[in-house]
């Protein structure tokens, strides 16, 4: 990259840098930090900067992947380990216990309720001694590094409202994403690539897994600057792309330049600053169009590597795949990598399905924490695993020996957390002997987002935009800091 | 502490003395040696001689205060609230000398000495809640009660009053009452207007305001040539007529009213409401009165003897995203429905951010959580369900056939190919359920407040004699003395012309609002509006006419500098074209455009696989595989381009179109290099690009120079300079010596044709074909 760089600045960039001030630096992304003019400077802000005078405090983590396991996976048949419901198997769950949580339209109409415990295995592994199924041997190796937090809870029941309250705090939707929210408050850690990224996988699990939706990574109402930008396997990772048939990159490089020196002579005339955003948004559409290319071609990875995150990792667009371009972006400093895995939501059929499903997942999770470890990087990379909800202890369907379905289950799930600060070989949080209620230390989804800030040494109550007559925040009115997740 | 001796006494007296000395003494100097040009950043506003309550104060206390003592009572600390003056007048409970606010008298003010103090426990705002108040605050809190500390109702609660327009020596820039009111306050802050644009530059804004479509060479030609004084006027009158301009108009409307193709949640499956689409372009055009347009989709289907077509028009309020996911409480959907109208009536209407009062009374405007669900009970009366089948069109619907075009909608164009289609509209059932008031605004927690259908009486008290339906509520809200109806349209019109509002939060005239920046000239539209029966081509003409429209957008340095949001209109505001501009600037300019109103959604270009990545549920689901159109629907203007919620078009949302889940009456302005990659390589330009080229070399011989002013013309509406030629020349020919060398086979017209290609290309994506100078 850095090459490119000085090749540019050598050779064809006739025009471009003669304005002072103007050096490769500020040539970030993009331009308008603040479309509703809430800063008085008509200066060209720098988005490296971010648009708030943060951090409030020092941060641990600089960069995050998220791998979003979209649909519900069960917690009770992957990590939670609850022997009970295998003793009590096919008897009703007792309404003590249920305590009036409400159903989804799927399940209210069931007369009963039998409790469902796991045909998978479960054993204790690494000094940790951390509970995982045998749906996950690789995950199984890596648990030292791992945060379990066997205690989150959400307030949604359906997926559609659920996913977007995790991704925006809000289970309407209208408001921005983590990563939106990330990059309008720390700006961007580079000059060639976006500052937050998506990256879809889809799962073997089911037949027809959960759609996602485009909003799930858009901008709210902050400025579609901080918009996660997808990235899709395939000759266009990123739409638009490619120079379109017969253009050379060198006359790409000419049209840019005499494009530069015509739109400078309207800034002349018109005297509108934002004409020199528009010429620097050119520059960084330019980079893009071979840093992407460059970040997304893992030629360069040696074979070692390649066979951590298995076979699925030569096939783009796999899970595994991404993990692995997940790496590769944060070690190009993107600050915001967001993975989604579909697939996860196993109504009926749960032990045939949920076992396609894991092994989707295992062997690059697994491969993604030891090769971020390895590298130095997993220190300040904060990666998160876990889905929207977590699945019902009783069956949905009919239950028999050999099968049973799960409902979606709001009140208890496990989710687990590595690196950025987090503490390895930890657990946080405790449901009851039936895995349905929280019995301590409960972790709601806006204190996990409001505990992701805190790393990024961000205070989630001071990190607001104000719109619609209101300010704003990824956690609403509420969120707490979980300290006792963190290493000191 | 030290005591307070004589000599501190008269160290105080004399500091005190000299900022006094500072803050009003000054003499006065112009505005512009006020500012250091090297620190424009620091420019503080200046603090006025009097203090207005509504426009000085009202936003310190809303903003700063309002949240622990502001208008929700559940949020209310220390039983003191600064929205009622009466409780300004309380005894302090720190010094019985003292009250809150004494008015006239600082020093016997608490709340002076609490913005003023050091310690946590006393400073107001408290240091925990991250509110600041400046010092600028400070100083305009102080003066304020100096002055008396007086009251004012919220400004835009007061019923707009028409006031003759001011006088200004700019008297002979002046064509419109507008001018003198704009004039007026550029003189007040050290400003001039600017002469009236350049002719070329002028049409292009005019057409793209007016049609949303760039001006052809020959009307280009035409205008140029015309050198009476009424061409300008002709070139408004024709455009106004033309039936583009409801198809212009329609596109502001679609986002206010929240359309889409899509039902928007989970598998987003497809709806058919494009029938009420083109009755929006319809009603534009033949200048259906604003009161009548909002009234029909409002309560079309409560007017005595309803037509197909009122009817028809309350699409509006069905335009809502409504899920198909399987397994959620129908009822908790339902109610988000009935929400999602409320607020967009509230803010579409009235610019009151209601939604706010869902969950408990507003924090900074006079609005009650009842007042919430008494609007939200005219909405709340039809038989809806609140999840739908995959291939179900949500009741309650109308059949539009072709029956149904020939007697009651002859402005609809339904293909031969479709029989009929569902659109879904009101149906009121009255007595369906009772509204009770929902504790957090949650579907499950309904208290036993039971509400009727009625307004804030704040905004204007809904008069008993109204029926408590939407019919009551149009006629409310266009009961001319209510303060906000027209005052809330025509600033949105003003936005749509000059990029934004005379209120700047279109979307909120409340406290947390910003003021108008010409109040007098908000009035002034706003009753002119009523006074002229809601006629909005009238109110257009007369905002395109006036020499603030028609004004240059070339601002010097120190107008920048004086007014760097160009907030006085010193300048007529440069702004970017809107998405749906800039691709059919694109189509219009290499003639590809197919100009043909109305009928189902089509879909353009737009790069292979982004359905499918995105779309799940069954195969039943239509919409999970993209087919682009055919036979010139590809080529269609962008406001027919199918809007799928989950996955808009990306063209549109990287330009900033509002993404259409919510009424939105704003869009965003960035300028981001996901745009860049567009123009640089989405095959619909290239393909226009290579259409222009053609079409070029198809004139017969002509000079390169003259082929080059002609593309520039077409794309940018401008006759470029020669360096500008010359520069572009450049290229050209690198680009055809490039060819030359590299295809040695390639015929003359083979290589002309490539670098006209390229060139053009150029020209689309440089800065100023996507503004509207």
């Amino acid at each position: 990259m850095e090459e490119l760089n000085k090749h540019f600045l050598n050779n064809n960039r006739r025009h471009f840098l003669k304005k002072a001030g103007f050096g490769i630096g500020g040539l970030a992304l993009g331009s308008m930090m603040d479309p509703f003019g809430l800063s008085s400077s008509k200066e060209i802000p720098n988005l490296k900067l971010g648009s708030l005078s943060l951090p409030h405090f020092a941060p641990k983590a600089k960069r995050v992947i998220y791998l979003f396991q979209s649909g519900g996976p069960s917690q009770l048949d992957l990590f939670d380990y609850k022997p009970y419901l295998n003793k009590y198997r096919g008897s009703d769950l007792p309404e003590s216990i249920r305590k009036g949580q409400r159903l989804t339209g799927m399940t209210s109409k069931q007369s009963s309720f039998p409790v469902t415990g796991s045909l998978f295995n479960f054993k204790q592994h690494g000094e940790s001694r951390a509970w995982v199924s045998d749906l996950m041997p690789k995950v199984s190796k890596v648990v030292d590094e791992l945060c379990f937090v066997k205690s989150m809870n959400t307030e949604a029941i359906n997926h559609d409202p659920a996913i977007t309250f995790f991704q925006t705090g809000s289970q309407l939707p209208g408001r921005p994403s983590i990563g939106s929210w990330m990059s309008y408050g720390l700006g961007s850690l580079n000059d060639n690539l976006p500052s937050f990224i998506v990256l879809l996988s889809t799962g073997n699990g089911k037949q027809q897994p959960q759609p996602l939706y485009s909003r799930l990574w858009g901008n709210g109402f902050l400025s579609s600057l901080h918009q996660g930008v997808q990235f899709r396997s395939g000759k266009d990772p990123v739409l638009y792309l490619q120079n379109p048939d017969g253009v050379s990159d060198q006359e790409r490089r000419m049209m840019l330049d005499h494009l530069a020196q015509l739109n400078e002579k309207q800034e002349k005339t018109f005297g509108d600053p934002e004409i020199n955003s528009r010429i620097s948004n050119y520059e960084m559409a330019y980079r893009m169009q071979t840093s992407v290319p460059d970040v997304m071609d893992i030629s360069d990875e040696p074979d070692h590597i390649l066979r951590m995150y298995g076979k699925d990792s030569f096939t783009p667009g796999t899970y595994a795949a991404n993990c692995l371009l997940a790496r590769r972006l944060i070690e190009k400093d993107v600050r915001f990598v967001q993975l989604y895995h579909t697939g996860w939501d196993q109504h009926d059929n749960l032990p045939a399905q949920i076992k396609r499903q894991a092994e989707d997942v295992d062997q690059g999770t697994a491969a993604l924490i030891m090769d971020l470890k390895q590298r130095g990087l997993l220190e300040d990379t904060l990666v998160i695993w876990g889905g929207e909800f977590g699945r019902t202890n009783y069956c949905q369907g009919k239950l028999t020996d050999t099968d049973y379905g799960r409902d979606h289950h709001p009140r208890s799930f496990t989710i687990f957390m590595a690196g950025g600060g987090v503490k390895p070989g930890f657990t946080y949080g405790e449901t009851d002997d039936f895995g349905y209620n929280i019995v301590k230390d409960p972790m709601h989804v806006h204190d996990l987002q409001a505990t992701l800030l805190h790393q990024f040494g961000v205070d989630h109550e001071k990190m607001i935009y104000k719109t619609q007559g209101r300010r704003f925040r990824l956690t609403d009115v509420a969120g707490e800091v979980k300290k006792d997740i963190l290493l000191g | 502490m030290k005591k307070f001796t004589p000599l501190y006494y008269f160290l105080g007296a004399f500091i005190l003395a000299l900022l006094f000395k500072n803050s009003f003494f000054n003499q006065p100097t112009s505005k512009l040696d006020r500012i250091d040009n090297n620190d424009q950043v620091a420019f503080v506003e200046p603090i006025p001689e009097i203090i207005s309550y509504n426009f000085d104060v009202k936003p310190i206390l809303s903003d700063k205060c309002y949240k622990c003592h502001g208008p929700d009572p559940k949020a209310i600390e220390g039983d003191f609230r600064l929205d009622l003056s009466d409780h300004w007048y309380r005894i302090s409970k720190e010094n019985v000398e003292k009250q809150i606010i004494t008015p006239g008298v600082i020093s016997k003010s608490e709340l002076i000495d609490r913005i003023h103090s050091e310690r946590s426990s006393h400073k107001m705002p408290p240091p925990e809640s991250n509110l600041i108040l400046s010092d600028r605050d400070k100083q305009v809190l102080e003066r304020w009660i100096e002055q008396g500390a007086k009251w004012e109702t919220h400004w835009a609660y007061i019923p707009p009053v028409k006031q003759i327009p001011p006088k200004t020596t700019f008297e002979d820039w002046c064509k419109s009452p507008i001018d003198y009111f704009v004039a007026a306050k550029l003189e007040e802050n050290e400003l001039k207007p600017s002469k009236i644009a350049e002719k070329e530059l002028l049409l292009r804004r005019l057409f793209f305001d007016l049609s949303g479509l760039p001006p052809t060479l020959e009307q280009m030609d035409a205008f140029l040539e015309d050198q009476h004084e009424d061409s300008y006027e002709k070139f408004v009158d024709n455009l106004l007529s033309s039936s583009s301009y409801g198809e212009r108009m329609a596109s502001v409307w679609m986002d206010v009213a929240r359309y889409a193709d899509t039902n928007g949640y989970q598998d987003d499956t497809e709806r058919f409401n494009w029938p009420w689409r083109d009755w929006v372009i319809h009603a534009f055009n033949k200048n259906l009165p604003y009161d009548e347009f909002v009234t029909w989709q409002l309560a079309g289907d409560l007017i005595p003897n309803a037509s197909k077509e009122q009817i028809l028009a309350t699409g509006f309020n069905r335009n809502h995203m409504i899920t198909q996911e399987g397994g959620v409480i129908e009822e908790e959907y339902r109610v988000e429905y009935v929400a999602d109208r409320t607020a967009t009536a509230a803010k579409a209407f009235l610019g009151l951010t209601m939604e706010c009062a869902r969950c408990h009374d507003h924090k900074y405007d006079e609005i009650t959580q009842k007042d919430f669900f008494n609007l939200f009970n005219f909405f709340n009366k039809l038989d809806e369900k609140g999840i739908i089948g995959y291939t179900e069109i949500a009741s309650p619907k109308i059949n539009v056939d072709h029956q149904a075009l020939k007697n009651d909608l002859p402005f609809l164009n339904l293909p031969d190919s479709i029989r009929n289609v569902e659109v879904m509209v009101m149906k009121e059932v009255e007595d369906i359920r009772k509204t009770y008031l929902l504790n957090r605004g949650s579907y499950d927690a309904p208290t036993d407040l039971e509400t009727s259908g009625s307004m804030p009486a704040v905004v204007l008290e809904f008069d008993a004699g109204l029926e408590k339906n939407r019919l009551g509520l149009s006629q409310w809200l266009f009961n001319k003395k209510n303060p906000l109806t027209a005052r809330v349209a025509v600033n949105r019109l003003w936005q749509q012309f000059f990029g934004s509002g005379i209120v700047a939060t279109s979307s909120d005239f409340g406290n947390q609002g910003t003021l108008p920046s010409h109040p007098e000239l908000l009035d002034w539209l706003a009753v002119t509006f009523m006074e002229e029966d809601w006629d909005v081509k009238h109110l257009i003409k007369k905002i395109v006419m006036s020499s603030t429209y028609r004004q240059s957008s070339k601002s010097s340095k120190s107008q920048l500098t004086l007014d760097p949001k160009n907030s006085y209109l010193s300048v007529f505001p440069r702004q970017k074209l809107t998405a749906e501009m800039v691709r059919d600037n694109v189509l219009v300019s290499s003639e590809l455009f197919v100009n043909k109103i109305g009928g189902p959604s089509v879909r353009p270009y737009q790069p292979a696989g982004l359905w499918k990545e995105l779309t799940g549920g069954s195969t039943s689901n239509a919409l999970k595989r993209y087919v682009v159109s055919k036979g010139g629907n590809q080529h269609r203007r962008s406001l027919y381009t199918f809007w799928k919620r989950t996955v808009p078009p990306p063209g549109m949302i990287t330009f900033d179109a509002a993404s259409r889940d919510l009424c939105a009456v704003e869009r965003q302005k960035t300028s981001t290099p996901l745009q860049s990659l567009i123009l640089l390589n989405d095959p619909q330009v290239y393909e226009a690009a290579d259409a222009l080229s053609s079409l070029i070399l198809s004139r017969g011989l002509k000079s390169d120079k003259e082929n080059i002013i002609n593309i520039y013309r077409r794309v940018t509406g401008r006759t470029p300079d020669n360096n500008e030629v010359e520069e572009l020349i450049e290229f050209y020919e690198y680009v055809q010596k490039n060819e030359m060398e590299q295809f040695k086979t390639k015929s003359r017209v083979e290589v002309k044709h490539r670098a006209y290609t390229s060139l053009t290309l150029l020209i689309y994506n440089l800065d100023e074909t996507t503004q509207k100078s």
